[in-house]
């Protein structure tokens, strides 16, 4: 909403400047978007009238003027616009008048004739970017009046942002209500006086949808002058309201809008074949809009239609074959009340946003109709002329919005705002807005007017009250509340703790958009149904991750696409995954490693990182819940047959997957390196047991390393898990030390090398029981897993 | 008898003097004092004497042999300290190259900002919840006061599923989740992702928010601009200048939104402020009666207030970041600036 400060100030002008101003205007809740100059800045240039003049002697596109500035003799001005001629009136700067752009006007000569001055263009004020001639003043314009007082350019624009449920301010009378209260300054409405009816002509109207019209008020004005033009005073106020100025009648519907705030709507009478009707549109209908836009109906759009078709989108835009045009003569005037639930989204679904619509599906004051139409009448036949028919209105009371009276009980209103207000005060408030207040002991009865739609309960008053007082001048009181003590659960941990293990691992946490491109959602989970947005904002965020590897692959790629060769990422968030017809939300923490193990430094060999860096990671963060999990040679679509692991608990639940990115993946993604991904489930990560505790054995541990000799399809942790079917009591830890192949074990076999750590709780473990203990286990080893000990 | 006493004594200390190291001066000692050294040896002879000489022989034996001691010990200390010092002196490196071994890498500056605002609001006892993402239109606008058509939904541009499941555009359903199944006296702030269909230089379809509620017997306006006031002050760690201006949320009433004073300018007036001095961070107010209706609270007894800001926001301005779309595009860059 954009209006003019002058004309604001005409209905309420209180003593402070326009910063001022705008400042309260903000505070009570009408936050101000911009405040612009009416105008360029210029000086100089005052009404002047053309009252003699001769062509030019050696051009013949300039005309030598004299003009009347209002000064003892007329000024020889030089000018070669169009458009002017004896007895027109128009903005003359004078010899050193200063225009926009600094363009300063001095004395000059044109092809040697002498100029005392310039005749201007609106283009040349700074009153509008292009201009075909000469700006044509009023022919009642005061010649030697400043250009800036005769058109009151010494005024701002004032930008409004207001919320939706503001629509009474969406006018300059709803701001003149709001700035009256806020500086408790009497106004009053735009009085308009009824028309004199001159005609007896009428269409017939008929509402058919009651419900979602309850008033319209319709009028027929006969003859009006269709070539008249809009006075200037008018055409800028709509100016600098945003409005273009259009046609004559036109120009009058969109004034009343802003002044009033009630879209109306001018049909050509001769475009119009029988009685009005307004009603819900019929299955197939379709209508051609003001816009140029023909578009198919549905049977919930309300319409305005003849007998013969639909004219117009009731309460959002007309017609182009109703239209008004430069032909017509006479006009059917339109002024109704639509419900805002019938006209809410009607626009939105056609793709359309109109001031008309805006006002409509907030709410328009229900009970405004007829001064509207008085008022619009009133300016048409100033402008126009016109002879004036009899209102025709159809009002089903019983559809109206009521405006029941609200009670605000005194003892809540100290206790939601936490301070206590002399009861005029607030009686004052709230008739100053425009209610009707009756005041019981300790509770007011407040009927809101028609246009306060967001009046309906208690709380909407104590508003008004905080409002007008002002936010800032209620008290703020520091914290008193119930308190309960925090909770420290130690069964979960805390995920920010393992966030902080994988930084200190030199993990860098990304962030990553929850959609994905659909490309790389299929490529790395080729099996997860895919869950599409209906409305993406673009196609590569079109579809819901089923895993976060899929943002972190593309944040990777960023990265090595700007000279990262090394990259360390972890994420931790949402994965959606269809299942029976249900999306599961799961939390997950994933991470992606490429590049050498270690950032370049000295002392370290560089060495690419590869799967069993990354599952030192991994187990990390499994150390820190204590959980024994285990690592199972796995396939996985997106990562390397012979480099994938699946993650399960002890309970035999799969916590994720770690692994290489597949090769095929690798390359088809745009990596020039290998690729490591880890995914884990949060829940499952996260769930810790409670310590319990061991006594400590008294008697020393020992160490017996043993060398196996095993086929190389038995995996490491099939030996430890035969050893450990041994339940050897006094076998506290088993560690690899070494993986040997080569010279001296046979192909197709490996040498591991292990040690035990043995520790009895009741006594020191001599020889004899070691040898025997050993001797067990490797028998276990022999028949098992036909694994050997190495000589 | 071979050598006199004094002769073994002036070989013995020559000898000394002329050790070079610990082994060598180790050789000596046992040469003299060892079982088999030659002042052992020469109290052994002491036997073979007259027991009324035997004493002052042996007198005069240790006499000798304690000189000889102490120049040992003496030696050996000067020894033991020359030899330190060429150790220390050859075992010196460069301790201005950098040390070896992972480096600590660091938390997403989002992240930075969430866990500061949950620490402040845990500091007074509020709980953190989260929700689901994908949410279904009652837990997002229905419950909270929005029907459909309402024109609110406009100011929300909805990623949506089917008609009735979405992204959720903000993290209020937390609100309605939170008291659908526990009851007052509530302190919650529920921090996470949320979705709208924007995007431009100032917008990202994807953002943060911290939604925050308190409900119990006598909430007041006061008690939610003191909350606010102290928050924004704790994480700014600044006593800067706030003001609260009505506004319009459908799911609270009286409806505010907090600006605090430009940090970038201090209030003077700048481009990030847009030259008005103050810097919109954050929408509140008091909980609406319908939302207490929609969950069952009885708002007759229970009052509470609401807040919700944007993280991203509060991180450009706390950081100086100017671009929003930086904290998606995962560059190393920029993450490591926040490490």
């Amino acid at each position: 909403m954009q209006i003019s400060e002058a004309w604001l100030r005409e209905y309420v002008n209180p003593a402070i400047t326009t910063a001022q101003l705008v400042e309260q205007l903000t505070m009570a809740g009408l936050e101000v978007d911009s405040v612009t100059p009416a105008a360029a800045v210029f000086s100089g240039v005052v009404v002047g009238q053309v009252v003699a003049m001769q062509p030019h002697p050696d051009a013949d596109r300039l005309r030598v003027c004299q003009v009347e500035v209002g000064e003892a003799e007329p000024l020889q001005i030089v000018c070669g616009a169009s458009n002017v001629r004896i007895g027109l009136k128009i903005p003359a700067a004078l010899i050193g008048a200063v225009l926009p752009g600094d363009f300063k006007i001095k004395k000059s000569k044109l092809r040697g004739e002498e100029s005392f001055g310039m005749l201007c263009s609106e283009k040349e004020l700074g009153l509008a970017i292009d201009a075909d001639g000469l700006m044509e003043l009023a022919d009642d314009a005061p010649v030697g009046v400043d250009i800036r007082d005769y058109l009151s350019l010494n005024d701002s624009i004032i930008e409004v942002d207001l919320t939706p449920n503001r629509a009474d301010c969406l006018s300059v009378e709803g701001i003149a209500r709001e700035v009256a209260a806020l500086n408790k300054l009497d106004w009053s409405v735009t009085q308009v006086e009824k028309a004199v009816v001159t005609h007896d002509g009428a269409l017939a109207v008929s509402v058919t949808a009651t419900e979602a019209c309850p008033r319209y008020l319709g009028r027929l004005i006969k003859g009006v002058n269709p070539k008249a033009e809009t006075p200037l005073w008018m055409q800028e106020r709509l100016r600098r309201s945003g409005v273009r100025s259009l046609s004559a009648v036109v120009d009058v519907t969109n004034y009343v809008l802003i002044e009033l705030g009630q879209p109306l709507h001018a049909f050509d009478a001769a475009k119009l074949t029988g009685s009005i009707n307004v009603r819900y549109a019929k299955p197939d209908e379709d209508v051609a809009l003001l816009n140029g836009a023909n578009i198919k109906l549905d049977a919930e759009t309300l319409v305005i239609a003849d007998d013969q078709q639909v004219l117009a989108l009731a309460g959002v835009m007309g017609g182009s074959e109703s239209a008004v045009s430069d032909e017509t003569r006479d006009i059917f005037l339109e002024c109704a009340f639509f419900n805002p639930q019938s006209i809410a989204g009607k626009a939105r679904n056609y793709g359309l946003h109109t001031d008309s619509s805006h006002r409509f599906e907030r709410g328009v004051d229900p009970t405004l109709q007829n001064r509207a139409i008085e008022r619009a009448t009133q300016l048409i036949f100033e402008i126009a002329g016109g002879s004036v028919g009899a209102i025709t209105e159809v009002t089903t009371a019983a559809t109206l919005p009521q405006r029941p009276a609200v009670l605000l009980r005194k003892q809540r209103l100290e206790k939601t705002l936490g301070i206590v207000l002399a009861d005029e005060r607030v009686s004052d408030i709230f008739q100053r807005l425009g209610m009707v207040v009756e005041t019981q002991t300790d509770i007011w009865s407040v009927t809101p007017p028609g246009c306060r739609f967001d009046i309906a309960i208690e709380a909407d008053l104590i508003e008004e009250i905080a409002r007008i007082v002002g936010y800032n001048k209620l008290p703020s009181s520091s914290l008193l509340m119930r308190s309960e003590l925090g909770q420290a659960p130690e069964t979960v941990l805390d995920l920010d703790r393992a966030k902080d293990l994988l930084v200190a691992r030199g993990y860098q946490e990304a962030i990553t958009y929850s959609f994905v491109d659909e490309e790389i959602q299929r490529a790395v989970a080729p099996d997860d149904e895919v869950i599409r947005l209906k409305n993406p904002i673009s196609a590569d965020l079109a579809v819901m991750r089923s895993t976060l590897w899929c943002g972190l692959l593309k944040a990777a790629l960023h990265n090595t696409n700007r000279q990262q060769i090394r990259v360390r990422f972890f994420e931790t968030g949402l994965r959606f995954v269809h299942q029976e017809d249900n999306i599961q939300q799961q939390k997950m923490l994933s991470g992606l490693v490429l590049g050498s193990a270690y950032s370049e430094q000295w002392g370290i060999a560089n060495r690419k990182v590869d799967f069993f860096d990354v599952k030192a990671d991994v187990l990390a963060l499994f150390a820190l819940t204590g959980a024994e999990v285990q690592f199972i040679p796995d396939q996985h679509p997106a990562l390397h047959p012979g480099q994938s692991a699946k993650i399960v608990s002890s309970h035999g639940e799969k916590i994720g997957y770690l692994g290489m990115l597949h090769p095929t993946l690798e390359k088809q993604l745009g990596f020039d390196t290998q690729v490591f991904l880890f995914e884990l489930d949060q829940e499952l990560l996260l769930s810790k047991l409670l310590p319990k505790f061991r006594p400590l054995s008294k008697y020393p541990s020992v160490r017996r390393d043993m060398a196996l000799i095993v086929n190389e399809e038995i995996a490491v942790s099939e030996i430890i898990k035969c050893i450990k079917s041994c339940e050897e009591p006094t076998l506290k830890d088993i560690v690899i030390f070494d993986i040997y192949r080569g010279k001296g074990v046979e192909e197709g076999s490996k040498s591991v090398a292990l040690s035990l750590i043995l520790q009895d709780e009741s006594q020191t473990l001599t020889d004899s029981q070691i040898d025997a203990i050993f001797s067990r286990l490797l028998e276990t080893l022999k028949t098992t897993i036909s694994a050997k000990l190495r000589d | 008898m071979s050598a006199t006493l004094e002769e073994i004594l002036a070989q013995a200390l020559e000898q000394l003097r002329d050790s070079k190291d610990l082994n060598q001066l180790d050789l000596v000692r046992v040469h003299y004092l060892g079982k088999k050294g030659l002042f052992t040896r020469q109290m052994k002879e002491l036997g073979a004497l007259e027991p009324e000489l035997r004493r002052a022989a042996g007198q005069v034996i240790n006499l000798a042999k304690d000189q000889f001691q102490q120049q040992l010990e003496d030696k050996k200390e000067l020894l033991e300290n020359s030899e330190l010092a060429s150790r220390l002196a050859s075992e010196g490196i460069d301790v201005t190259l950098p040390g070896r071994g992972q480096t600590v890498a660091g938390l997403h500056p989002v992240t930075t900002t969430l866990r500061r605002i949950s620490k402040i609001f845990a500091s007074v006892g509020f709980q953190i919840v989260e929700g689901p993402e994908i949410e279904d239109d009652y837990h997002n606008f229905g419950a909270l006061n929005i029907p459909a058509h309402h024109p609110a939904r406009a100011m929300h541009d909805t990623f949506y599923f089917d008609a009735h499941t979405v992204l959720r555009t903000h993290t209020s359903p937390v609100q309605i989740r939170v008291m659908e199944t526990e009851k007052p006296p509530l302190k919650v702030i529920a921090p996470g992702r949320v979705y709208r269909c924007d995007s431009d230089i100032t917008h990202t379809p994807m953002f943060h928010q911290v939604e925050g509620f308190l409900v119990d017997t006598d909430v007041s306006f006061a008690d939610l601009k003191g909350v606010v006031y102290e928050f924004l002050r704790a994480f700014f760690e600044k006593d800067i200048q706030v003001r609260f201006r009505p506004s319009y949320f459908p799911f609270t009433e009286p409806s505010a939104e907090v600006d605090i004073e430009c940090v970038m300018c201090n209030g003077k007036g700048c481009r990030v402020c847009s030259h008005t001095g103050w810097l919109e961070v954050m929408g509140c107010g008091m909980i609406h009666p319908e939302v207490f209706k929609s969950v069952n609270i009885d708002s007759e007894v229970y009052s509470g207030f609401a807040f919700g800001m944007g993280v991203e926001r509060l991180a450009m301005l706390r950081y100086g970041i100017n671009d929003l779309r930086l904290f998606f595009e995962n560059d190393l860059k920029f993450l490591e600036q926040f490490n």
